[in-house]
This record gives structure tokens, C-alpha cells and sequence, in this order.
């Protein structure tokens, strides 16, 4: 039985300073900000968005900024995984975009064939997310198995995955049929108890993203191999096992994010799902969890998530800056948030 | 070492200048396009493709290159290559970008290939034979001018942009400029959609939840169309009369053809400009008549009457 690694996203008081000294009362509150630094990021961004625009705080406007928000927010959840064991995905924008086209195409094919469209959807859906899982287990083999880097790994199967969407379009667009479309579209626009689909969706997957995190032998594991490879390897700590299994849980996540996002246009094109792995890992990063490993936390990693469509959907409802420097406002409030929540060194 | 390498480079150049020499009665043609990376631009390959069997066919003796490039830097080398390898000495270009490409189509040119520009002009215009582009200010006065004829001179309309460019900022200049003329209508806000889906859903549900009426939409693409149409259906909203996308996707031209009732119209910008351009060069060449200098393909108007002479199932786009 290997030693329970140490917990790490709980932070102590920082070395060198004792508890119960002058500076304390600051640091706690330093921690406090630190702690709470996406949360206090986002709610700040609210307040200036309603001030901007009234209309921001309607339902509507909140449900439809949730909702564009559950793929890369899903997409996250299994990217937090990967970052903590000391990894990385470049692929997921691209490998979303590879499963929305197989599955149209799956899903066209087939519906000729099979009688009910609802078995047609079924089929789609399973196929999606054994896809996801199988190209997430192809990526932990190359990295573990094969000994590649994984920024290697994935930045080849980024252009591979959107070559072959790419080549399968001829450059256009994959479609579905309108008869399946019609009963695959609830899944995105469809609501149970006045949420949305993909919010309780992306609600589902944070929480079961944290209890495993968190409250399991797999996530500690997870956690310790981010912090020491070496030393969870000598703790007798199935590391490559792990390892593959991370990357399995990312392609079953962008799996998951595919199956709602396909209802959505109906469509799969050369641009769909582009630079969602930079939105994905900048969630991640936002929200709280080191780059290089080892500790993060998956409440962060949504918020970081919302946080980020937030700031596009405020430029959208407001016309007082250029529309050229949209990407300037991103850029400065990603880097006041990642301000916030710095951690000690 | 670095002599032998230089004495062999000597040499092939020397054979391939007399090669082409050799064959300057036959027109080699190469055709250098950007890679189908959107839906605009897998219509241009598949084009240009459909074009080169052809002209093969047409001009026996001729013969078609087509090659894709990914990125400007690609597409620098490759046209180096289809000169040195392929032994071009005619080449259509459809540049990546106008200012990178510019130097590079200049050699080519000094070393006696005619060079025909497609869609983006290169930034040195005497790099370049002949140019046959697509209308870009028509685009933007064509959208508004039915627009315009279709609200009866009076209504709030939103417009989404494509991505930031030169193309971009002519048909929206132009689209505004006919706006101002009809002092009833008024553009409420113009975002960028960037060419792309995705995008225009967002920035279309955006709108809807910021105007409480809006009359008509100027997607100016119809991938963007395909966004802006559910998001409006999304938000079962009905004020919106009118959807006018642009470029002339088979979708959307089956959309007008069909008679919908917010999809009534289109702008053409077709990725055929390229076949236009090779067969004019194709022509020129082989009849050894000049060229115009600039040829530009003018954006039409595609309503349900003539729709049916736009469709083309068979292209990708």
C-alpha cells in the first residue's frame, strides 16, 4: 500500500513565517485573494457587465453564456486531470472536431438503414465518446509506452486529427440529415427544470471531476505524480497506468463536449473546435492549477471556463471599444485574473 | 565538398533553363492555391481541380499543375518548385497572403513565367501579368441595395464581419456607404464572426439578447448565415425578416431555390473565380493573345428565380 500523498491544494501558511505574527492577518488575506482569486475575477466581471449592459444579468443572457460555456468547461474538467499529472494536450480542439465529423457521417450512414432515428442518435453518441476514449488511450501510450513528450504528441496529433476532418469535408462541410437533426437537437437546446442540457452536463461531470480528484486513490495518484514522477514510482505507484488513464479521461471529456456540440449547428467544418485547446488550458491555468503539475483544483478550472466566454459575451453586448482590440480585453483580464490567484514560490 | 554541391546546382539550373527553353511552344500550367482549410477555399480546390481535366481536354498539349499550399511560407516554396521541377512557364496564383508572396511570384516572373493573380493582389503590381479578382466593394453595395429594396428603405439591421482583412473592410465600407443613402435604416453594431459557424452563433444570440428588434442581419458569408439562422431559432424571435449571407454555398443556395421565407437572397463571390482565371490565362496563352490586365468578377445577385444556375451539388462548398 503506497503512502497517501501529500494533499496539496490545501496551502499552509508560507515558510519562514510563523502563525500568530504581525504579518499574518495580510497573508491570510493574501491567501484569501489567492483562494478565491477566479471566483472574485469573475464576480467583479459580472458587476461591469451588468453597469455596461442591463441585459447581461437576464436568464437568458446568463443561460446562454452557461451553455456555449459547458464544451470548453467540459473539455477542461479532463484537461485539469492531465495538467495535475504533469501533462499536456494540445489535440482537443482538433480531435472534437475529427469525432463531430466521424459522428455525422456515422450517423448518416446509418440512418438509412436502421428504422428509428433515436437508435441512429444512440449509435452516434456511443461512437463519439468510444472514439474520444480510444484516441486519449493512443495519446497515453505514445507518452508513457513510447516515451514521447507529450506537447509532441499531441501538437502531431493536432494536425493529424484536422487533416483527416478536413479531408473527409473535401474542405466543406460534413451535414447532418435534417430527419436526425430534429431528434438529436433537444440534446443542445433541449432544457430539464429550466437548465439547459449541456449546463447539467457540465454540472455532472465538475462534480464527478472532483469527488474523483479529490476524494479517490486515482486522484491522489494523479496529484503525487504531478508533484514527483520519481518519487510516486518508488512509492510503488502504477505511474504509466495512471498516466493513460488521464489521457483516456480527457478523450472521453472531449468526447462528452462533441456529443453537445454537434446538435448545436448540425455541422461539422475545418473550423470547428479551433484553438478550443488554448481556451481549455487557459481555464485550467485561470482557474488555479499549476502548469507544471501537481496540484489544481476542478471548481476553479469552471469558473475559469465561465470566466472566459463572459468576457466575449460582455464585448458582444456592449460596442464601446474597437471591435479590433477584443483580443486585448481577454488578454489583460486573463492576465489580472492569473494575478489574483499567483501562488507563493 | 561546398564546390561539388555548388557546380551540381550550376548545372541542374543550366538544364532546366534549357528544358523549359526546349518546351517554350507548350504552355505548362501551374496552379497554386491555399489548402481547403475553410469552406470558401475547399470550393477553390475543388474548382480548380474540376478545371484542370478541362482544359486538358480542350487544349490538347497543355498541361495543369494544381497544387495546395497550408501557409504563405508553403506556398513561397512550392511555386519555387513547380518552376524548377515542373518546369512551369505559366502560373495562376490565389496568394495566401498578398505581402509575402510578393517577391517570391517576382522571381518567378524574372524568369520568364506569366503570372496571373487570383482574389488578393500582390502588394507590387508589376510582379504580376494579368489579375482576375472577385468583386469585393460589389459584395457589400449588391447585399444592401436589396436590403435595402426588401425593407422598403426603413429598418435596424446588424451586421457580422469576417475576419479582420483588406477584403473584409472594402465590402463592409461599401455595404455601409449605400446604408447611409437610405436615412431610414440603421446599422445597430458590426462584430467579426470570423468567416466561421461557430462564431456567428455566439456573436448572432449576443445581438438578439441586446436589440429587441432587429429587422435584418447581413451575415456577408453564408457559413455565418448558417449560425446567425439558429441562433434566431434558438431565441423563437420573429422580428428578423431577413438573412442575407454571401459567396454562394450550396446550402444556402438550396435554401433560396427552396423559397425560404428569411433566406430569400445571396451575394455570389465564388470560389469558380479560380476556373475563370485559369481558363482566360489557358486561352491567352495558347492563342498567344494578350491578356487583360485586370479582370474583375462581378458579385451577383442570387434570388429564387436564378438560383437554380448557382447550385452545385457536386462541390464540397
Amino acid at each position: 500500500m503506497p503512502p497517501a500523498p501529500t494533499s496539496a491544494p490545501v496551502s499552509g501558511p508560507s515558510p519562514g513565517q510563523t502563525p500568530g505574527q504581525s504579518p499574518a492577518g495580510a497573508s491570510r488575506l493574501a491567501q484569501l485573494v489567492q483562494q478565491i482569486g477566479p471566483l472574485l475575477g469573475l464576480v467583479l466581471l459580472c458587476i461591469a457587465g451588468t453597469v455596461l449592459n442591463p441585459d447581461f444579468a437576464t436568464t437568458d443572457n446568463i443561460l446562454n453564456v452557461l451553455t456555449r460555456t459547458a464544451f470548453i468547461g467540459i473539455i477542461a474538467v479532463g484537461m485539469t486531470f492531465v495538467i495535475i499529472s504533469g501533462g499536456i494536450d494540445l489535440s482537443v480542439g482538433s480531435m472534437a472536431a475529427l469525432i463531430a465529423g466521424s459522428m455525422i457521417l456515422l450517423m448518416n450512414t446509418i440512418s438509412g438503414s436502421l428504422g428509428s432515428p433515436y437508435l441512429v442518435v444512440g449509435i452516434g453518441i456511443a461512437f463519439a465518446l468510444l472514439l474520444g476514449a480510444l484516441f486519449g488511450l493512443a495519446h497515453g501510450l505514445l507518452i508513457t509506452k513510447g516515451r514521447i513528450e507529450p506537447f509532441i504528441v499531441t501538437l502531431g496529433t493536432l494536425g493529424i486529427f484536422r487533416a483527416y476532418l478536413t479531408y473527409f469535408a473535401n474542405g466543406g462541410a460534413i451535414t447532418l440529415d435534417n430527419a436526425v437533426s430534429d431528434i438529436y437537437s433537444p440534446v443542445y437546446y433541449g432544457s430539464v427544470l429550466g437548465l439547459p442540457i449541456p449546463i447539467w452536463v457540465l454540472l455532472l461531470m465538475a462534480v464527478a471531476g472532483g469527488v474523483v480528484l479529490n476524494r479517490t486513490r486515482y486522484g491522489r495518484y494523479v496529484q503525487a505524480i504531478g508533484s514527483n514522477e520519481q518519487v510516486a514510482r518508488y512509492a510503488a505507484v502504477e505511474v504509466d497506468r495512471i498516466k493513460i488513464l488521464t489521457y483516456v479521461v480527457l478523450g472521453l471529456c472531449v468526447g462528452v463536449a462533441t456529443v453537445l456540440y454537434v446538435p448545436r449547428l448540425g455541422s461539422a467544418s475545418p473550423t470547428t473546435g479551433l484553438l478550443w485547446e488554448l481556451e481549455a488550458i487557459a481555464s485550467v491555468i485561470v482557474g488555479g492549477t499549476a502548469l507544471k503539475g501537481g496540484e489544481g483544483k476542478i471548481a476553479g478550472t469552471v469558473i475559469g471556463a465561465i470566466l472566459l466566454s463572459v468576457i466575449s459575451n460582455i464585448l458582444n453586448l456592449t460596442s464601446i471599444i474597437s471591435v479590433y482590440l477584443n483580443a486585448a480585453v481577454q488578454g489583460v483580464v486573463i492576465i489580472i485574473v492569473a494575478f489574483l490567484q499567483r501562488s507563493r514560490r | 565538398m561546398k564546390s561539388i554541391v555548388r557546380k551540381l546546382l550550376v548545372s541542374c539550373a543550366v538544364v532546366a533553363s534549357t528544358a523549359a527553353f526546349a518546351q517554350a511552344d507548350k504552355v505548362v500550367m501551374g496552379v497554386s492555391i491555399p489548402a481547403a482549410t475553410h469552406g470558401w477555399a475547399g470550393g477553390v480546390v475543388y474548382w480548380a481541380n474540376r478545371t484542370q481535366g478541362e482544359l486538358e481536354k480542350q487544349y490538347p498539349g497543355i498541361k495543369v499543375v494544381v497544387k495546395t499550399a497550408g501557409s504563405a511560407a508553403e506556398q513561397a516554396n512550392q511555386i519555387q518548385d513547380l518552376q524548377t521541377v515542373n518546369k512551369i512557364n505559366t502560373l495562376v496564383i490565389l496568394p495566401f497572403e498578398s505581402a509575402p508572396l510578393t517577391q517570391p511570384v517576382a522571381q518567378i516572373k524574372n524568369k520568364g513565367v506569366f503570372i496571373t493573380v487570383v482574389d488578393r493582389g500582390l502588394t507590387d503590381t508589376s510582379a504580376q501579368n494579368a489579375y482576375v479578382a472577385g468583386d469585393n466593394p460589389g459584395f457589400g453595395k449588391v447585399a444592401a441595395e436589396y436590403m435595402a429594396k426588401a425593407l422598403g428603405g426603413k429598418g435596424d439591421l446588424v451586421i457580422l464581419r469576417g475576419i479582420p482583412t483588406v477584403i473584409d473592410n472594402q465590402r463592409v465600407d461599401a455595404f455601409n456607404e449605400v446604408i447611409k443613402a437610405n436615412p431610414g435604416m440603421k446599422v445597430l453594431d458590426a462584430k467579426h464572426g470570423n468567416w466561421n459557424r461557430d462564431d456567428a452563433f455566439k456573436v448572432m444570440q449576443d445581438y438578439l439578447t441586446r436589440f429587441k428588434k432587429i429587422d435584418a442581419v447581413w451575415a456577408s458569408d453564408d457559413d455565418m448565415a448558417v449560425g446567425v439562422q439558429k441562433a434566431i431559432e434558438q431565441a423563437k424571435r420573429s422580428d428578423v425578416k431577413l438573412v442575407i449571407g454571401g459567396a454562394g454555398a450550396k446550402g444556402y443556395i438550396k435554401k433560396v431555390m427552396d423559397g425560404d421565407p428569411i433566406v430569400t437572397a445571396d451575394v455570389t463571390y465564388s470560389p469558380s473565380m479560380i476556373a475563370d482565371a485559369m481558363k482566360l490565362t489557358a486561352d491567352s496563352r495558347v492563342k498567344g493573345t494578350a491578356m487583360p490586365a485586370t479582370t474583375i468578377i462581378p458579385s451577383l445577385l442570387i434570388t429564387k428565380e436564378n438560383a437554380a444556375k448557382y447550385y452545385f451539388p457536386d462541390s464540397p462548398f
